[in-house]
């Protein structure tokens, strides 16, 4: 343990330091504990009423049945992460790009907006199979789907960033000659970054959920295919245990997602942005 | 001790300058002022009077609808915004949060191409002048509203500005803030001897400060007065703030300032 003179000296800051870290503590563990009793309850349901696999597997079967299959699994979780991590690339090339055209001209914007909210707000498993008939390469259709679902998080809180820098630090910058450019790297870019990120936390959730429902649209079969795949395989032969355990690597494929965007937003806006300051006592 | 007689070399001339925004009233009713070089000089009046859109006339941030500015002495706002002997401190401190007080203030001089190492001296120059040596790698969230304050100003006179212009820099301060931060302008600006246009809605602060006031009125915001405050500096040494003649002075302005008010709903 380690501690600085001012928490010798001091009781209060002593208090508030053993504060912080129970409640740091907290954070992780309090989670954990619900989950973990959750799966108690679900296990010990599952035991008690000796409902058969076929219909709800335990847990422990859940996790058996996954490191069984793990030869056929762990190929087609590689291919629903490089399916997601590709299609959330080219949202954020994408949606930036776009955002970027629609701060520099109010009529680009006003002209394809209306286009982006149509992508939107049509359900994607409505489009999906008109792009698997258009397109050729199933793969390509697919992540154009899963980037249709993504980029337009990204898109308008891009375009909200860019256009929320402070009026009068716009001002400071015109009246000392900055150039469009240092204007946009040192102005703009810092003030649409909060927001950039908090679309990118949407966006990453959502290309996975892109991957997924393209995935099932398009019904693949065969090796070169993902884990809603092997969810719709198993569903078929009733093989309910695989089904959970390809649906646990989804879930778990998502929580790391946000974890590693919630971490990344922390890392780049800790030490200036509200969101990320913790408030002090 | 200072004199207080106007400098003969203007700096800056308003030659009846109108501006009107787009579908507003008139901002601002052909206005002229010859400044001087080494004035301190108040824009007081109450909200809507123009004070501020004067001040942003000044720093070419808006153009006058009519009427011309002349910069006598030198070609200062030539083009649009491309204006670094001039200084400009806003009603908020208006610092980057992202940035350290070091690189809040290296601003004007980055923007003009100065590299970070070659600008380092002339920036913690500029931090000593308002006594934040300290706190060069700290971010603005960790300082009070008077230091926040405080980098502003030494962001604006980072570049050694003949001309300082502020909008209302401590109105949103404490008393006790704002007395010291007046007290620490007019040495800096005593010493450094540039010149500031302070837009105020206090009589006190422009009596305190400014050795020539200019009253506005508003509903169209025009100058009705200026009044001239011949008074040595420093002023903070000489128990100049609690004089009869300070108060002669408050009375003096608040008279012409009460002709502004006539016709004109008490709102604030």
């Amino acid at each position: 343990m380690t501690t600085d003179p001012d928490s010798l000296v001091n009781p209060a800051v002593q208090a508030l330091e053993r504060g912080r870290r129970r409640e740091a503590a907290g954070r992780v563990l309090l989670p954990l504990l619900v989950v973990g009793v959750l799966l108690l309850g679900w296990e010990a349901l599952v035991r008690v009423n000796g409902i058969p696999h076929y219909i709800l597997p335990a847990p422990s079967l859940v996790v058996q049945t996954l490191v069984k299959n793990w030869g056929n699994l762990a190929p087609s979780l590689w291919f629903t992460v490089k399916l997601t991590l590709m299609a959330l690339g080219a949202a954020v090339v994408g949606g930036v790009l776009i955002a970027m055209a629609f701060a520099l001209s109010k009529w680009v914007e006003i002209a394809l907006f209306p286009i982006a909210v149509v992508l939107q707000v049509t359900p994607i498993v409505a489009i999906a199979p008109l792009i698997l008939i258009y397109v050729d390469s199933t793969a390509s259709a697919l992540l154009i789907c899963a980037w249709i679902v993504a980029f337009f998080p990204i898109l308008s809180n891009t375009v909200i960033g860019l256009k929320s820098a402070d009026s009068n630090l716009r001002d400071l910058y015109q009246l000392y000659g900055a150039t469009p450019w240092q204007c946009f790297r040192w102005l703009l870019v810092p003030s649409a970054l909060p927001y950039f990120l908090g679309g990118l936390k949407i966006a990453g959730g959502l290309s996975l959920i892109g991957a997924v429902v393209a995935e099932f649209t398009a019904g693949a079969a065969g090796r070169d295919t993902g884990l809603a795949s092997r969810i719709l395989e198993s569903s078929f032969r009733t093989e309910i245990p695989m089904m959970f355990a390809a649906l646990l690597l989804v879930s778990l494929l998502g929580i790391v997602i946000f974890i590693a965007f919630a971490a990344l937003a922390k890392l780049l806006l800790g030490h200036w942005h509200e969101s990320e300051l913790r408030r002090e006592l | 001790m200072q004199s207080t007689e106007p400098s003969p070399a203007p700096l800056v001339m308003l030659e009846r300058v109108s501006k009107r925004f787009a579908n507003g009233p008139l901002a601002l009713q052909e206005m002229s002022l010859t400044i001087g070089a080494h004035d301190f000089v108040s824009f007081l009046g109450p909200s809507g009077c123009g004070k501020s859109t004067a001040l942003r006339l000044i720093a070419g941030l808006t153009a006058p609808s009519a009427g011309a500015l002349r910069w006598p002495s030198a070609p200062m706002t030539e083009a649009k915004g491309t204006n670094r002997d001039l200084g400009f401190v806003f009603q908020e401190p208006t610092l980057m949060p992202w940035a350290t007080v070091f690189d809040n203030v290296w601003l004007p001089l980055r923007l003009a191409g100065v590299a970070r190492d070659a600008a380092n001296g002339t920036v913690r120059e500029a931090l000593a002048m308002v006594g934040l040596t300290k706190f060069a790698s700290v971010y603005p969230r960790e300082l009070s509203g008077g230091m926040k304050m405080r980098v502003s100003i030494a962001r604006a006179l980072v570049t050694h500005p003949r001309l300082l212009l502020m909008d209302e820099p401590f109105a949103a301060l404490d008393e006790m803030t704002r007395t010291k931060l007046n007290n620490d302008l007019l040495s800096i600006w005593r010493e450094h001897r540039f010149t500031v246009i302070f837009v105020t809605h206090s009589v006190y602060e422009s009596v305190y400060l400014s050795n020539r006031i200019i009253v506005m009125a508003p509903r169209p915001g025009r100058v009705i007065d200026e009044i001239r405050i011949d008074e040595p500096y420093p002023r903070h040494t000489s128990d100049f703030h609690v004089s009869s003649r300070y108060n002669d002075h408050v009375k003096r302005v608040q008279r012409a300032l009460h002709g502004t008010m006539i016709g004109v709903a008490v709102d604030h």
